[in-house]
C-alpha cells in the first residue's frame, strides 16, 4: 500500500514539474505581462495523484487478463452471444432499423444532420477499411478521393447544371480512376513508404484544389450546390431527411457489397497480401492487379460519398479535405478494430457523434477528443470489434458419411 | 547569381530546421517502427517553453546572451521529458500491439497535446524575442544570410556531428544501433532495451526543441499550431532520405528545404509544396526506400 | 458488456438533453460563428457583443413586451458545421440571426435560412457575392465587402503613394486571395502601373524569405498583401531584415493591434486599410466600457459591428412590430439607426449605407488614420 501511494507521489512530482512552465506561468509577450497561476499546479498534482491509482489499475487489469490467457470479452460477446444467437440478433438489428427510420421524425432536424454526417463517416470508414483493413495498405491521404468526388459533383451542378443522379455514379468512377492514379507509382512501395506518398496525394490534390482557381474556385469554392432532386419538390427539411434515407441506404449497400467481397476471391487475396505478399505472389495472386483493385475499390465510395457531401452541405471549399479529415477516418478504422465490418461502423458513429456530443465541454472538447484516442488504443489496441478470421475446422468423418460417400463413389 | 545564392541559403536554412526535427523522427522509427505523429508538438513545446523562460529571464533583467543560453536549456529540458513521458504514457503499452494502434495513438497525442497548449497558453500568435546573438562577421553578407540563419546552420551541423559521435561510438549508441538492428536480440544479450528506447526519445526531442528556439528566434512569433506543419514535413524529409538513416534524414531534409526555395523563387510559391511532395514521389518510385534507405531483401 | 450498455445509455441521455426545448413567445435571436478552433478569436467578441445588446433590450422589457432569447452555435468556420449550426438555428425557430463570421461558412448556411426567409446579418463576412449576386435577398451585413476594400487598397497605392511596380502576395485563403484577385483587376484597369509578382504563400510555414528575396528580385516599389496579421508581420519582418523599404499595404485583416505588437518595430509605417475609425461615436465608447467592465481587457475583432449588427436587426424587428421576416427585412432597408458604428440603414443588396473604410498607417506603434 506505501509502495502504491509513493509511486503516486512520484508520478505526481513527475506531471506537476511537466507542466510547470506551461500550465502556471503564462507570458503574453503582447501585453508584456506574466500571470503566475499556482492553483493549476496544485490541480495537476492533485489530479494526476489520484488519476496514476486508476491507470495502474486498469493496467494491471489487463496484464492480468494476458497471464489468464486473454479473452477479448467484447469481440466475444459481441460474435457468440450477439451475433451468433439469432434469437437477440434479429430484434435488436429489426429495433435498431427501426430507430434509424423513424430518427427523423423522433429527433430534430439537426439531429438528422449530424446523424447523416455520422453515417457518411461510416460509408468512408468502410471503404478504407478495404485498403487499410483488408489489403493492409496504410492510405494516409484517403481524403483526397472525397475531394475528387465532391468536386466533380460541385463542378458538373455548377458548370454544366448536370443532377445528382448522374454526377453521383461518374463521382464514384472518378474517385476510382484517382485511386488507380495513385495506385501505380507506389506498387513497389511497402509500408510507411507508402503511408508518406499517399498523404503526398493526399496534399497535391488538395493545393491543386486551392491553388487552380480558374477551374476550382479556388479557396473561396464552390456555392449554391443542388441538393438532390428525389422526383418530388421538398422543403428544406424535407430534403434534409430524404438525403439521410438515401445516405442510410447507401450504408446498407456498402455493408453488403464490402460483406460479400471480403469472402469473395478478391477478398481473400487481398487479405494474403496482407499476411506475406511474397508468399502470396508464390502462389499465384497477381499482386498488380490485387493492389489496384484494393486502391479502386476503397475510392469508389469515397468518389460516392464526396459527391453526397457536396448535395448535402451545398458548398464545398478546399478546407473541408484537410490531412486532419484523413487521419479521424483512419482513427476510424483502427479504432473500430481494423478489418471489422461492425466494429468501422461503430468507430465512426462514435468519432462523429462524440464531438458533436461533447459541444457541452466547448473548449475542452478536441482536448477529451484528442486524450480519449489515446486512451482507447492503449486499453483496447485491437481495436472495439476484433475482425473475427474465417476459421475451417477439421472434422473426422463418421462411420455413416464414409458410407454415404463410398457409396455415392461406387455407384 | 546573387538571387541563386540567397534562395540556396534560404533553403538550406529551412532546410537545417527540418533536419533537426526529421532526425527524431528517424531515430525514432529506426528503433520502434512508429512514426511519432507527436513530434511536432514536441518542437512547438520546446519553442513555448523557451518563450515562457525567455519571458521571466527578461523581468530580472538578464543579459541577452544568457537569455538565449538558459532559454535553450530550458527548452531542452523541457522537451525531453515531455517525449520520455510520451514514449511511456501512450506508446510503451502498446509496444506488442498492432502497428496501427501505435499511430492512432500518436494522432490523438497530437491533437492533445495541441489543445493544452491552446488552453493553457493561448491561441493568439505570440511574439518571440529574438534572443539569437548578432554575429559580426557575418554582417557584410547579411542580404544572402541573416546571423540567424547562420546561427540555425551552424547549430545544426554541430548538433550533427555530435549525433554521429555519439551513436558510433558510445557504449548507449552502441546499444541503440544493436536495438534498431534487432531488438529480440539486443535484448538477449543484456541490452536493457526499455531504457535505450526512452533514450532515443529523449535525444530526438532534444533535437526537436533546438530546432523550435532556433526557427522561433529567427522568424519572431509563435503559436500553438506550428508544430502540425513543420513535423509533416520533417516527416517528409525523413522518408525522403530514407526512413532510419541518420544521414538520409540530414540529406533529405537540406533537398526538401532546397527544392521549396527554388521552386518558389523561379517557378511559383504557389505550387511549392505541390512540387515537394511530387519530388519526393519521384524519388522514391526509383528508390523505393529512399535515398540512402538500405534496401532490405524481404523473406517468407 | 456492462460498458458497452452505459455506453449506450449515455449517448441516448446526451440525444434526449440536446434535444431542443421549445419556450414560449419569445423573440429568438440566433447567434453563429467561430466559438472554439483556431479563429475563435473572431468569433466570440461578436457573440459578447450580441449579449450586452440583448441584455439591455431585455432590462427594458423587451421588445413589444417580448423578451428576447438567444441562441448561440458554433460553427468553426468550417462550412460543413455551419450547415449543422444553421439547421439547429432554423429547427429552435430562430427569429433571425447574427452571423456568420467566416465568408464561407455564411455561404454554405444561407440557403439553409433562405428557405425559411429568415434574416441574417453578419459583422463580418465580406465577400462581395454576398450582396452582389442577389442569390440571398436575406442577407445584410454591418461591415464594407472586400472589392470596396481592394478599390481603396489600390486608389491608395497609385494616387497617395504613387507607385508603379506593384507586388501583390496573399495567403491562398478566401478572404486573402479573394482581396488580392480584386486588387489584381483594378490594377490592371489603371494605366502605367505594372503587376511585377502575384504569388500566394502557405500559411504557417516556416518562412517566407524565398518569398521575399523574389519581392526584392521583382524590382517592386510598393506590396499590397491580402491575408492575416500572422502572416503579413512574417513578411514584413523579413523585408525589413532583408533593409526592403518599400511601402507594405494591406487590409482590415491585419489592422489590427496585435499586428504591430507581434512585428514590433518592424510594424512602423505599414499601411492597412479599415473600418472607418468610431472612437467618437458615443454609442462605441458605451460598447467597449460595457467589454472593459464585464471581461478586463479590450475587446477583439469585430466586436464593434457585431454589436451594430444586434442593434440594428432589434432595431429593424422593433419597428416591423412582428417577426414576419419580410417586415423585418424591410424595415432593415428602411430606417436608419444609431448604432456603434454611426448612422446607418441597409441597401436593396444588403450592404450597410453609412460604412466604409479608411487606410490607416503604424506610427509610434498605433494605427493612425489617413486623411485621403
Amino acid at each position: 500500500m506505501f509502495s502504491e501511494i509513493k509511486k503516486s507521489a512520484l508520478v505526481s512530482i513527475w506531471f506537476m514539474f511537466l507542466t510547470f512552465p506551461i500550465m502556471v506561468i503564462k507570458v503574453n509577450t503582447i501585453e508584456d505581462t506574466i500571470i503566475w497561476r499556482w492553483g493549476n499546479l496544485v490541480m495537476v498534482g492533485v489530479g494526476s495523484f489520484f488519476l496514476s491509482f486508476l491507470w495502474r489499475y486498469l493496467q494491471d487489469k489487463t496484464k492480468a487478463k494476458e497471464r489468464q490467457g486473454y479473452k477479448d470479452a467484447l469481440s466475444k460477446f459481441f460474435y457468440d452471444s450477439f451475433i451468433g444467437n439469432k434469437k437477440v440478433f434479429y430484434p435488436v438489428i429489426l429495433g435498431v432499423i427501426c430507430i434509424i427510420l423513424f430518427f427523423p421524425y423522433l429527433f430534430s432536424t439537426y439531429q438528422v444532420t449530424i446523424m447523416t454526417t455520422a453515417l457518411i463517416y461510416v460509408v468512408l470508414g468502410l471503404g478504407l477499411n478495404v485498403v487499410v483493413g483488408f489489403a493492409g495498405l496504410l492510405d494516409l491521404g484517403y481524403v483526397a478521393f472525397y475531394a475528387v468526388g465532391a468536386y466533380t459533383y460541385a463542378l458538373l451542378n455548377f458548370n454544366y447544371d448536370i443532377s445528382f443522379w448522374l454526377a453521383l455514379p461518374i463521382a464514384g468512377i472518378l474517385g476510382a480512376l484517382a485511386g488507380i492514379l495513385l495506385g501505380f507509382p507506389v506498387l513497389r512501395l511497402r509500408g510507411d513508404y507508402l503511408a508518406i506518398v499517399t498523404l503526398g496525394f493526399g496534399e497535391i490534390i488538395r493545393l491543386v484544389l486551392e491553388n487552380w482557381g480558374e477551374f476550382t474556385h479556388g479557396p473561396s469554392g464552390i456555392a449554391s450546390i443542388d441538393r438532390p432532386n428525389f422526383g418530388f419538390d421538398l422543403s428544406i427539411v424535407g430534403s434534409i431527411n430524404a438525403i439521410y434515407y438515401f445516405v442510410f441506404l447507401f450504408v446498407l449497400v456498402t455493408i453488403f457489397f464490402t460483406n460479400r467481397l471480403q469472402n469473395s476471391r478478391i477478398g481473400r487475396a487481398w487479405v494474403a497480401l496482407r499476411e506475406d505478399e511474397i508468399a502470396c505472389q508464390a502462389m499465384g495472386v497477381d499482386k498488380t492487379k490485387t493492389k489496384l483493385s484494393a486502391f479502386a475499390f476503397g475510392a469508389t465510395w469515397a468518389g460516392f460519398m464526396g459527391a453526397v457531401f457536396a448535395a448535402k452541405t451545398t458548398f464545398i471549399n478546399p478546407a473541408s479535405f484537410t490531412f486532419l479529415e484523413s487521419a479521424i477516418i483512419l482513427s476510424i478504422v483502427v479504432l473500430g478494430g481494423m478489418g471489422s465490418i461492425p466494429g468501422v461502423i461503430l468507430g465512426a458513429l462514435i468519432l462523429i457523434l462524440l464531438p458533436e456530443y461533447l459541444r457541452a465541454f466547448s473548449e475542452y472538447r478536441m482536448l477529451i477528443f484528442g486524450g480519449s484516442m489515446v486512451l482507447m488504443m492503449v486499453f483496447r489496441p485491437q481495436g472495439l470489434i476484433k475482425s473475427k478470421r474465417r476459421h475451417y475446422n477439421f472434422r473426422e468423418m463418421t462411420k455413416r458419411e464414409m458410407q454415404e460417400r463410398r457409396n455415392a463413389t461406387s455407384s | 547569381m546573387e538571387y541563386f545564392l540567397q534562395l540556396f541559403f534560404s533553403g538550406i536554412t529551412k532546410g537545417s530546421i527540418y533536419a533537426l526535427i526529421a532526425l527524431g523522427y528517424t531515430m525514432v522509427y529506426g528503433i520502434i517502427q512508429l512514426i511519432n505523429f507527436a513530434h511536432g508538438e514536441i518542437y512547438m513545446i520546446g519553442a513555448f517553453t523557451a518563450l515562457i523562460a525567455a519571458g521571466v529571464l527578461s523581468l530580472f533583467n538578464f543579459p541577452v546572451a544568457a537569455i538565449f543560453i538558459i532559454a535553450t536549456l530550458v527548452a531542452i529540458l523541457y522537451s525531453s521529458s515531455y517525449g520520455y513521458t510520451i514514449e511511456k504514457v501512450a506508446y510503451k503499452p502498446l509496444r506488442n500491439a498492432p502497428r496501427l494502434s501505435a499511430l492512432i495513438s500518436a494522432i490523438g497525442m497530437s491533437i492533445f497535446l495541441q489543445n493544452y497548449v491552446l488552453l493553457a497558453q493561448t491561441s493568439d500568435f505570440l511574439p518571440f524575442p529574438s534572443i539569437t546573438p548578432e554575429i559580426k562577421f557575418i554582417k557584410p553578407y547579411e542580404n544572402i544570410l541573416s546571423s540567424s540563419g547562420f546561427l540555425i546552420i551552424m547549430f545544426t551541423v554541430i548538433a550533427m556531428i555530435l549525433l554521429s559521435l555519439f551513436i558510433k561510438f558510445t557504449r548507449t549508441g552502441k546499444a541503440m544501433r544493436a536495438t534498431a538492428q534487432d531488438k529480440k536480440m539486443a535484448l538477449l544479450l543484456g541490452i536493457n532495451v526499455d531504457r535505450v528506447i526512452s533514450t532515443t526519445f529523449v535525444i530526438g526531442s532534444a533535437l526537436a526543441a533546438l530546432g523550435g528556439v532556433l526557427i522561433a528566434s529567427h522568424i519572431g512569433q509563435i503559436n500553438f499550431f506550428i508544430g502540425f506543419i513543420a513535423g509533416i514535413k520533417a516527416f517528409t524529409a525523413a522518408v525522403l532520405g530514407g526512413i532510419g538513416s541518420i544521414p538520409g534524414a540530414v540529406l533529405g531534409a537540406l533537398i526538401l528545404g532546397l527544392t521549396e526555395s527554388f521552386s518558389t523563387g523561379y517557378i511559383s510559391s504557389d505550387y511549392q509544396d505541390v512540387f515537394a511532395f511530387i519530388l519526393l514521389v519521384v524519388i522514391l518510385i526509383f528508390k523505393p526506400s529512399g535515398i540512402l534507405g538500405k534496401k532490405t531483401d524481404q523473406k517468407v | 458488456m456492462k460498458s458497452f450498455f452505459k455506453l449506450l445509455v449515455m449517448s441516448v441521455i446526451f440525444v434526449v438533453s440536446s434535444m431542443s426545448v421549445f419556450a414560449a413567445d419569445t423573440i429568438k435571436l440566433g447567434v453563429a460563428g467561430a466559438h472554439s478552433g483556431d479563429l475563435a478569436s473572431y468569433g466570440i467578441p461578436t457573440s459578447r457583443a450580441v449579449q450586452f445588446v440583448v441584455d439591455e433590450y431585455n432590462k427594458n422589457g423587451g421588445i413589444d413586451g417580448k423578451k428576447i432569447e438567444l441562441l448561440i452555435e458554433d460553427d468553426e468556420c468550417k462550412p460543413e458545421k455551419a450547415v449543422n449550426a444553421a439547421t439547429k438555428l432554423m429547427s429552435q425557430g430562430a427569429d433571425a440571426v447574427v452571423g456568420h463570421i467566416c465568408s464561407g461558412p455564411t455561404k454554405a448556411a444561407l440557403p439553409i435560412y433562405l428557405s425559411q426567409m429568415i434574416p441574417v446579418i453578419s459583422p463580418s463576412a465580406t465577400s462581395p457575392i454576398l450582396t452582389q449576386s442577389g442569390d440571398y435577398p436575406n442577407f445584410f451585413r454591418t461591415i464594407a465587402p472586400d472589392d470596396a476594400q481592394a478599390r481603396l487598397e489600390v486608389d491608395f497605392a497609385i494616387n497617395a503613394l504613387n507607385l508603379k511596380k506593384i507586388a501583390i502576395i496573399h495567403d491562398k485563403g478566401d478572404y486573402g486571395k479573394g482581396l488580392a484577385e480584386y486588387a489584381r483587376s483594378f490594377l490592371k484597369e489603371t494605366d502605367n502601373v505594372e503587376i511585377v509578382l502575384f504569388e500566394g504563400v502557405t500559411p504557417g510555414a516556416l518562412d517566407y524569405s524565398a518569398v521575399v528575396q523574389k519581392i526584392k528580385n521583382s524590382e517592386a516599389d510598393g506590396v499590397i498583401f491580402g491575408g492575416y496579421h500572422p502572416e503579413a508581420s512574417k513578411i514584413v519582418s523579413q523585408m525589413r531584415k532583408k533593409n526592403i523599404d518599400i511601402p507594405f499595404i494591406s487590409d482590415d485583416g491585419v489592422k489590427d493591434n496585435k499586428f504591430i505588437k507581434v512585428a514590433g518595430k518592424y510594424a512602423e509605417g505599414v499601411y492597412a486599410t479599415g473600418p472607418k475609425d468610431v472612437s467618437s461615436n458615443a454609442l462605441a465608447i458605451e460598447a467597449e466600457k460595457k467589454h472593459k467592465d464585464k471581461y478586463g481587457d479590450q475587446s477583439g475583432a469585430f466586436y464593434l459591428n457585431g454589436y451594430a449588427a444586434a442593434q440594428a436587426i432589434l432595431n429593424a424587428i422593433d419597428k416591423a412590430d412582428s417577426t414576419d421576416p419580410d417586415a423585418i427585412m424591410k424595415a432593415l432597408r428602411t430606417y436608419y439607426v444609431e448604432t456603434s458604428l454611426g448612422r446607418i440603414k441597409f441597401d436593396e443588396k444588403g450592404d450597410a449605407i453609412g460604412v466604409g473604410f479608411s487606410v490607416y498607417q503604424v506610427q509610434n506603434g498605433e494605427y493612425v488614420e489617413q486623411n485621403f
